[in-house]
């Protein structure tokens, strides 16, 4: 392993990250912010949602920003450089086996996403106070959670970066993305869906609802929430199930 | 250590189309499938090419596009897995030691792949340190490379706005940026304007008296015979010469070709052609046109013009070539490299 060559890699996506600051500002927090201020602000203010809403909220939120903020981080630049760009070309060439390259872009997205979760708390706390009421009980237990949730949406953008063609990037938020945030218990718990028997089985199948429940676990343990082992396995299994598909797929985009 | 490069047998057989001009749409996890029971359609790229290049010379690829050339490039930079045979840089296989193998080689690829998101001077630096050079070695050699190159002025801005030339230079540039004991370029004056051309084949010149070695693919006959010490032609993913440029024109019977048109030719006609002093062979191409391998050129013309005068053939269209390789290819394939 050659690991100047990862960290130079790793120091090329950091300035990359750092000059494009702003854009990337913008483009991970206003949504989910303008959402916490019209469903956590508004809405809870006007009494047509529980105060309590806030609480269950502020996880789901961090979940959305870390899915979308890895996501993007790793899928978007490999769906253009492997495609229009051909600028991956470059590290492919570099002493170093392809797959540590693919690894290198996980932990990149990864860190972004770490970043944007934790930036996105404060955030929302500042626009839902008062009535916001976080725990953390057992901070490394949240670590791990938030780690877990990381990995999935880099490696979820490793798997989806590497299969998808550029011009069905449209297609890949329509057709993945915005379901999987709908139906991943973002913005309500999982034991909302009691009355949807079905749907809440269904939903199991979601990566998502783990990376949702496991930061409510560990956030707000004092509302329901999924079995904080339960939410361990399924991020861990997402997690590989990703990273192997996501390899493969970087390989065969790779050599021809 | 000066390395070679070498290739025994090599085949490359694409089930699908090969990469550059894909275009197929949809969702691909996985390998992609074939539809129904129809077999998928095989391209044989590469079908048998050995090649011995020797340390520290310059050789060329020549040949039309399609023949092959770009594949061999990618298999011996560890970009495409060969179908069979072997691939070695100096002492490394290829495919077996692709990490060892990438320390030794700087690629140019036939398409730009600069990187986007940096500076001119960052894609040479960040380069640099892929290959684990130190910040003071990645800040001089980027230095250096830049005014060689001519590209100091434009240094600290995004590539984005560079024209194909600049991007052309600046890819060379970044190749040679670790100081590779072999360097690739694969159709590296393409686009190029020609006083651009010659700066790059100045460069190419003074980075081989180094003592590297240097393999470089063209459809430019100019080119190959300008820079090269050695080349092989290819079509059809196969070697059908290989040798000195200066062998290798020798090897046309006579050297000179007159490409002749017709109103309307016979079979007797082409035979009375062959009987003209100094004719080598002559090859009726369709009803009327003929290639005429001679030793003289301009001189065998008012020959064949009389011949055909005196046949009542009307001599359309006459057009002479001197020694050249152009004058190789057509006669091993029936076409011109440039068409």
């Amino acid at each position: 392993m050659n690991w100047k060559a990862f960290l130079a890699m790793l120091a090329r996506d950091a300035h990359v990250a750092r000059r494009n600051f702003v854009a990337l500002l913008f483009q991970t927090f206003l949504q989910p912010l303008m959402f916490v201020f019209i469903f956590g602000r508004v809405m809870v203010g006007s009494g047509y949602m529980p105060p309590s809403y806030k609480s269950l909220l502020l996880p789901g939120i961090m979940a959305i920003c870390m899915v979308g903020t890895g996501i993007w981080a790793v899928a978007m630049p490999l769906i253009a450089e492997f495609q229009f760009t051909r600028e991956i070309e470059d590290r492919l060439l570099a002493p170093m086996e392809i797959s540590w390259l693919a690894i290198e872009k996980v932990v990149a997205g990864s860190l972004q996403a770490l970043a944007a979760g934790l930036m996105v708390i404060p955030a929302a706390w500042l626009l839902l106070r008062p009535g916001v009421d976080l725990h953390v009980p057992h901070p490394l237990l949240f670590a791990l959670v938030a780690i877990l949730v990381a990995l999935f949406s880099a490696t979820g953008g490793l798997a989806l970066g590497c299969s998808m063609q550029q011009t069905h990037i449209g297609l890949m938020f329509s057709l993945i993305v915005a379901p999987m945030i709908f139906f991943g218990c973002t913005y309500y718990p999982w034991s909302a869906l009691e009355k949807f028997p079905v749907l809440q089985k269904a939903v199991l199948v979601n990566p998502l609802v783990y990376a949702s429940e496991g930061l409510r676990a560990t956030m707000i343990p004092q509302f329901r929430h999924l079995p904080l082992l339960a939410v361990v396995v399924g991020l861990v299994f997402f997690n590989a199930l990703l990273l192997v598909t996501g390899l493969r797929n970087f390989h065969g985009k790779s050599v021809t | 250590m000066v390395a070679g490069i070498r290739t025994r047998d090599l085949r490359k057989v694409y089930n699908s189309a090969p990469p550059v001009a894909a275009g197929t749409g949809g969702f691909s996890f996985g390998a992609p499938k074939a539809k129904g029971k129809q077999p998928r359609p095989e391209i044989v790229a590469l079908d048998g090419i050995s090649l011995d290049i020797l340390p520290g010379e310059i050789f060329c690829l020549l040949g039309p596009n399609g023949a092959g050339k770009s594949t061999t490039v990618g298999v011996l930079t560890t970009r495409v897995r060969p179908t069979g045979g072997q691939a070695f840089i100096g002492e490394y296989d290829v495919w077996q030691n692709q990490v060892a193998v990438k320390r030794l080689i700087g690629v140019v690829a036939q398409r730009p792949n600069l990187d986007f998101s940096l500076t001119a001077r960052e894609i040479l630096t960040f380069h640099g340190a892929y290959f684990g050079l130190s910040s003071q070695e990645r800040a001089k050699s980027a230095e250096a490379l830049l005014e060689r190159f001519k590209l100091t002025d434009r240094a600290d801005q995004m590539v984005r706005g560079f024209s194909g030339g600049m991007m052309q230079r600046l890819s060379i540039a970044r190749a040679m940026m670790h100081d590779p004991q072999v360097l690739f370029l694969d159709e590296p004056s393409a686009g190029l304007d020609p006083q651009t051309r010659l700066l790059l084949w100045e460069i190419v010149r003074e980075y081989n008296q180094s003592g590297k070695t240097i393999l470089l693919t063209t459809h430019n006959m100019e080119e190959a015979d300008a820079l090269c010490k050695r080349l092989a032609i290819i079509d059809h993913g196969r070697v059908i010469a290989h040798g000195t440029p200066q062998e290798l024109k020798s090897a046309v019977p006579g050297g000179y070709l007159l490409r002749l048109r017709f109103g309307l030719h016979s079979p007797d006609f082409l035979i009375r052609l062959q009987a003209l002093a100094g004719v080598r062979e002559v090859r009726g191409n369709d009803s009327n046109g003929a290639d005429v391998y001679a030793d003289r050129g301009g001189s065998l013309v008012a020959e064949v013009a009389a011949l055909a005068s005196g046949a009542g053939v009307e001599l359309c269209d006459v057009h002479i070539s001197e020694p050249s390789l152009e004058n190789l290819f057509l006669h091993h394939t029936g076409r011109s490299l440039r068409e």
